[in-house]
């Protein structure tokens, strides 16, 4: 594709999210509303970097504890274990699971990283102006957000055995702390990624030629 | 600004409506990594609080543990956690890394033992089952010394008495073990009151030592002159009342156990001191014999002891005051002379009831009077022989005349007793002449002279036996049948003799005076006799007359 890249931002248009009419607005003059909806209207989502900042290091704080913390609590008449997430993958992998295992570091370890530093590289090149291969980074940000849910499998799978696996003595399974802060990653790192406005991605290239 | 303005579509697009400006000083959207940031803090500063101290058990072996899994607990609350299992640099121990927890810290201190929980079966009883399916777990005992600690060593054996019951520590010596064992019970009058806590050899390895724990109020009825004895086993005996038998209870024939009693009378005297040390004796009886004051000493001899046995009797004048109880030699280096010190147990409650008595109020003051002014009138020990033939010895106490003087020598331990040789020597000397006499006896020649005699006396032997074995084949059955017929014989001949006694009944009937028969054949003898008379007559007549046959008779002539 070639040609003179133009947004509506460009030309002072803006498009209400409650009712979708553009409407004409210069944001440097001030804070406007939609002349049929009377919603507030945003160029870009409002505090889009700053929000997906606060939410990212909620994150990346919560992260700390989420691995480190018991997961899961498992009883039975013969034996007692408490899990953190990357000792139930050591059990899984010693126990001979080792699909299992897999399936499970990649979705709770490896993905909620990847997403952490994902969202934070697509942050800092949107502060710094970047013009370093925007398609690609828009592409991870769909990314992102697509694969986001996944990582709640192991919540799933805690909260689904707890709530079944009652058994009294002979079998108990309880959702240890580190679930809670693991829960609360996964939700957090979705809501940044749905704070974050892919269309900043593409400012600094306004009024240019895009060539690739 | 731009053009965009002047394109067609634009003027269809309706303006904003503009608004005065707000002000966000602070979006509310921070909040959010503040409380993460206060929840991970909180998270941190607790888990800080939380974390335990590490300590250190080293442990023989490293059975039924796990690193991460094995917990450690106190009266079976979890109190901490195995976190590593190493070898000591030895490789003779398993050194445990442990951690506990903040609120157990008070636990770890000097004299807390551990000890891994598993099943067993000891003293009767099985314990720790539940570890069969849950996983062994280290089991901690309490300690109450003030001093820290973070390294400890693991007992082998969960501890019989935890610190918290109350009773107290006492300790045995016994020759052997017998069927003891840590866990084994002790009773008194027959009621379990305690426990052995530990067996162990003495360093020298001469007896083994018994620790026991009495529990509180039984360890009252320990004083000091209580006597222990091994209560295993089966005491059976017979006497003219008949078969007696006399156990403890089921489980100590099984496992052993430990039995005391004190002496009734004595029921009332202060208790034994904590961790006081008592002999431990092997049967009920030994026990009772020995329920006395004891009074060690050590007489020292010059000369031999061969003969003198450890229980050898200790004599006066024929009762048993004592015995011996070790047998040593001991090296003089001034005089190089060997000397041999033999300790002994006085009983000195056997010398008087006197004694005892004041033994039970003063203690061992008016005894030691008593013994100093016999000494000082020459009360000696000397060495006496018991049996001439055995060369068993004995230890005699008397007085002895004009003996050197001497005293009890207070100061050593056991006291030293004086003594004076015995006459052994001289006994020793004539036995040697007696000896030296019957070398001197031509036993060779005698011994060769007998050995002749025997021989002969041995073919002698075997001939008669060979003639006493033909005797045996040849007359034996000849014999037989001559003894049958005799028998016959003499049956024929009772019958005979019957007959003949019949026969010379019928005779004396007819023999008897007054018998018509005899009667009858004297009147035909006298007939008989006329007969002849006239007979001779007729012959006479003939005689003179023979024609008188032919002519017959003639007239006579006148």
């Amino acid at each position: 594709m070639s040609g003179k890249a133009v947004t509506a931002a460009g030309r002072d248009l803006c498009s209400c999210h409650v009712c979708n009419l553009v409407s004409r607005w210069q944001p440097s003059a001030g804070p406007a509303y939609c002349p049929r909806c009377g919603a507030t209207l945003h160029m870009r989502k409002p505090g889009s970097v700053a929000r997906c900042w606060a939410l990212l290091i909620a994150a990346y704080i919560l992260y700390v504890p989420a691995n480190l913390l018991v997961i899961m609590e498992t009883g039975s008449f013969i034996s007692y274990r408490k899990d953190t997430i990357v000792s139930g993958v050591v059990h899984l992998w010693q126990t001979g699971s080792w699909m299992i295992a897999v399936i499970v570091f990649i979705a709770s370890v490896i993905i909620p990283l990847l997403k952490l530093i994902s969202l934070t590289l697509l942050l800092v090149s949107v502060q710094r102006r970047s013009r370093w291969r925007p398609k690609q980074r828009t592409r991870l940000y769909r990314m992102v957000e697509l694969v986001g849910r996944w990582s709640m499998l192991d919540i799933y799978v805690v909260t689904l055995l707890a709530a079944l696996v009652q058994l009294g003595s002979m079998a108990t399974v309880k959702a240890g702390p580190g679930a809670v802060a693991f829960g609360a990653v996964v939700v957090l790192t979705m809501l940044a990624a749905m704070q974050f406005d892919p269309r900043l991605i593409w400012d600094p290239f306004q009024n240019e030629e895009i060539n690739d | 600004m731009t053009d965009v303005s002047s394109t067609p579509e634009s003027s269809e697009i309706p303006d904003a409506v503009s608004e005065p400006r707000r002000r966000f000083s602070v979006q509310l959207v921070w909040i959010i990594p503040i409380v993460a940031a206060l929840i991970g803090l909180s998270i941190a500063v607790k888990s800080f609080m939380d974390r335990g101290q590490t300590i250190t058990i080293t442990f023989k072996t490293g059975e039924g543990l796990e690193a991460g899994k094995t917990k450690i607990k106190y009266k079976d609350v979890q109190i901490g956690e195995v976190k590593e299992l190493a070898i000591s640099s030895d490789r003779s121990h398993v050194v445990v890394t442990a951690e506990v927890s903040r609120d157990a810290w008070g636990l770890l201190v000097k004299d807390t033992r551990f000890w891994v929980v598993r099943a067993r079966i000891s003293g009767g009883n099985v314990t720790g089952l539940g570890t069969l399916l849950g996983g062994s777990y280290i089991g901690v005992d309490a300690g109450s010394s003030p001093e820290e600690e973070d390294s400890f060593t693991g007992l082998e054996a969960p501890p019989a008495v935890s610190m918290d019951v109350p009773g107290r520590q006492f300790v045995l010596h016994a020759a052997d073990i017998g069927s003891l064992d840590a866990a084994s019970p002790v009773f008194y009058r027959r009621m379990q009151v305690g426990q052995v806590i530990s067996t162990e050899l003495d360093p020298a390895g001469t007896g083994v030592t018994v620790r026991i724990f009495i529990r509180a109020p039984f360890d009252q009825y320990v004083k000091p002159s209580t006597t222990f004895w091994h209560a295993s086993g089966i005491d059976l005996s017979l006497s003219a009342s008949g078969v007696k038998l006399n156990t403890e209870s089921m489980v100590s024939i099984l496992l052993g156990g430990i039995s005391f009693q004190t002496p009734e009378g004595l029921l009332k005297v202060a208790q034994a001191p904590l961790q006081a040390a008592f002999p431990l004796f092997a049967t009920r009886d030994e026990a009772t014999k020995h329920a006395e004051m004891v009074a060690p000493f050590v007489l020292v001899f010059r000369e031999s002891v061969r003969g003198l046995a450890v229980g050898a009797q200790v004599d006066l004048r024929g009762v048993t005051v004592g015995e011996v109880t070790k047998i040593d030699v001991a090296l003089d280096p001034q005089r190089t002379e060997f000397s041999v010190p033999v300790q002994v147990q006085f009983y000195p409650e056997r010398l008087s009831t006197q004694l005892r008595n004041q033994a039970l109020q003063g203690g061992p003051r008016p005894f030691r009077e008593l013994l100093d002014t016999l000494v000082a009138h020459g009360f000696r020990a000397e060495i006496k022989s018991g049996s001439l033939l055995t060369g068993q010895l004995y230890i005699g106490l008397d007085f002895v005349a004009k003996a050197p003087p001497a005293r009890i020598d207070w100061s050593s331990d056991p006291p030293r007793f004086p003594t004076v040789p015995g006459s052994m020597e001289q006994l020793q000397k004539s036995l040697m002449r007696i000896a030296k006499k019957i070398e001197n006896l031509p036993l060779q020649e005698l011994a060769g002279d007998a050995g002749k005699t025997i021989r002969s006396l041995e073919a002698s032997l075997k001939s008669a036996d060979q003639l006493l074995k033909g005797m045996d084949a040849k007359l034996v059955p000849e014999a037989r049948a001559v003894l049958t017929e005799a028998r016959q014989s003499l049956e024929d001949l009772r019958k005979t003799l019957a007959e003949a006694r019949n026969t010379l009944g019928g005779a004396n009937e007819v023999l008897s005076s007054e018998a018509p028969v005899q009667m009858d054949l004297r009147e035909t003898l006298r007939e008989v006799s006329r007969a002849a008379q006239s007979l001779r007559v007729l012959g006479d007549y003939l005689e003179q007359h023979p024609e008188s046959l032919i002519r017959g008779k003639r007239e006579d002539r006148k």
